[in-house]
């Protein structure tokens, strides 16, 4: 919906800015969902705008009258003055990637979504490169029991897009979170934890929100060959999310 | 929060703030404000426990210093006092001169003495690790932020940090203090960074020499290959 069609749709039209530029915000909107509409990107990875906001990766910080936010759960409001890409910022967004990276295990070369990965093109974006944080090299397993999707729980990032998509999208609840702290993880709810024995069907929306490799539908390995897939031709400034790829492939 | 008991406007206070209504209700203002400092008014319960002869609870007007609490309660060799618990300050002694208010040392009553025959870092890493199990997991800086701090404190301990890993910690805990979702993760790294710089040679004294010190010993984590390999030849 654009802002003409809101407007006359009721909603109330205020204006804010980021970085100096000065953008539309209908009544009610957050930062970040105002920013997209206008093509502005912040960096995210827990934000899909299909799903109600989560707040978690924090990777979309900004900054506005000296205090740190996250766009995606902060309201946008006449006047207000925001930054985002400064060196402050998009230096503490590489620290929380390098967090999102050692605390699983993400060996981008020879992972499926490599090229396709929102975190891998986020990081890039962002001008991560090694992490210098200590490594965790969890021990965390692979679920093939499902024969159209594959779940590698290495790749997770607790983004809770899936958990989120199954109970809001697919009116199911295939996914949540288990364990708190350091130990919290993704788990499966059916009788044996396995993907096969949940609900989860390769149509549902839940299979194809993931920004990370971690769960991939089965059988379509290396169809867009590496070199061709969305962020080897264009930033994920300019290339959109995971999500809305997924859904055009 | 963004509701209150059955949707409408509710206080949750507790007993202190209670009392001290009551007392300007029954008392005046003006006896309410004839103690404490401009800006930090009326007087604070604090809960005085650890190194002292007398510990309990005291009531002090804002304004006082650490130095009289502690010679008050009997503290003779005081090391350190943490403040307002876990996710307060860590005052030292070049700081016993600060003064319990809002807009010095803030507290909500918790106040710990630690002296001279404690082992700070013991105590440092004990917040540490309260903070990894308190973490509820949701946000990426309090998650991950936590056991990393834990891991760099562990290889200060064991004697394989370099000033390196000391800025590494002082940027972890930064980052948590400003990214970190609520107020649990944004206070967790608050003894780190405050030993960091009001104990700076507990640090140094810790130190590898060198600029980079790996966080393993190549010799040991060799060890459990070499056991493979041996036996594997073996049989
Ligand atoms: S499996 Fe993917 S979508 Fe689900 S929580 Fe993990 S990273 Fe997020
Ligand atoms: S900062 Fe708060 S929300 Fe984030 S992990 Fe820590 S306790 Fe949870
Ligand atoms: S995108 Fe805002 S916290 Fe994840």
């Amino acid at each position: 919906m654009n802002l003409k069609a809101a407007a006359r749709l009721g909603g109330r039209i205020g204006h804010f800015s980021i970085d100096g530029v000065r953008l539309p915000f209908r009544e009610g909107q957050t930062i970040m969902a105002a920013a997209m509409e206008a093509g502005v990107y912040i960096p995210h990875l827990c934000y899909n705008p299909e799903f109600t906001p989560h707040g978690s990766c924090r990777l979309c910080v900004v900054r506005s009258n000296g205090r740190h936010l996250a766009a995606c759960t902060t309201p946008a409001a006449e006047g207000l003055e925001v930054e985002s890409h400064t060196d402050e910022l998009q230096e503490q967004r590489r620290e929380l990637l390098q967090m999102l990276f050692v605390e699983g295990n993400h060996v981008c070369p020879a992972c499926e979504k490599s090229g396709a990965c929102q975190l891998q093109a986020v990081a890039y974006y962002c001008g991560m490169l090694a992490p210098e944080l200590t490594y965790f090299y969890p021990q965390r397993t692979v679920d093939a029991s499902h024969p159209d999707i594959a779940i590698d729980y290495n790749r997770c990032i607790l983004c809770e897009l899936c958990v989120r998509a199954s109970r809001e999208a697919d009116g199911k609840n295939v996914f949540s979170i288990a364990d708190r702290g350091i130990h919290a993880h993704l788990q499966i709810n059916s009788s044996t934890g396995k993907l096969r024995d949940s609900d989860l069907e390769v149509t549902d929306k839940a299979a194809h929100v993931c920004p990370t490799g971690a769960i991939l539908p089965r059988n379509l390995g290396y169809n867009i060959p590496i070199g061709k897939r969305p962020y080897d031709q264009k930033p994920i400034s300019l290339a959109g999310d995971v999500a809305d790829h997924e859904e055009s492939s | 929060m963004n509701a209150g008991y059955l949707g409408l406007p509710t206080v949750v206070n507790n007993v202190e703030s209670f009392v001290a209504a009551a007392m300007i209700m029954e008392q005046g203002a003006d006896w309410f404000l004839s103690r404490g400092t401009e800006t930090s008014t009326g007087t604070k319960l604090l809960s005085i426990s650890g190194d002292c002869a007398k510990p309990g609870v005291y009531e002090y007007p804002f304004g006082t210093s650490i130095r009289k609490i502690l010679e008050d309660c009997g503290a003779d060799d005081p090391q350190m006092v943490q403040v307002a618990g876990a996710a307060g300050t860590m005052i030292g002694e070049t700081d016993f001169d600060r003064c319990i208010s809002f807009d010095d040392v803030a507290t909500g009553g918790s106040f710990m003495i630690f002296d001279r025959s404690r082992d700070l870092p013991e105590i440092i890493g004990n917040f540490i690790a309260f903070f990894v199990h308190e973490s509820c997991g949701f946000c990426t800086p309090c998650r991950v932020g936590t056991s990393l701090l834990q891991k760099r404190f562990d290889k200060l301990l064991s004697g394989r940090a370099s000033r390196l890993d000391l800025e590494k910690m002082q940027q972890i805990g930064t980052l948590m203090k400003v990214t970190s979702h609520c107020g649990l993760g944004a206070t967790a790294p608050n003894a780190l960074l405050d030993s960091l710089k009001n104990f700076p040679s507990m640090y140094e004294d810790r130190l590898a020499s060198t600029q980079f010190e790996p966080a393993f010993i190549l010799e040991d984590a060799l060890q459990e290959a070499r056991t493979l390999a041996d036996s594997g030849a073996k049989s």
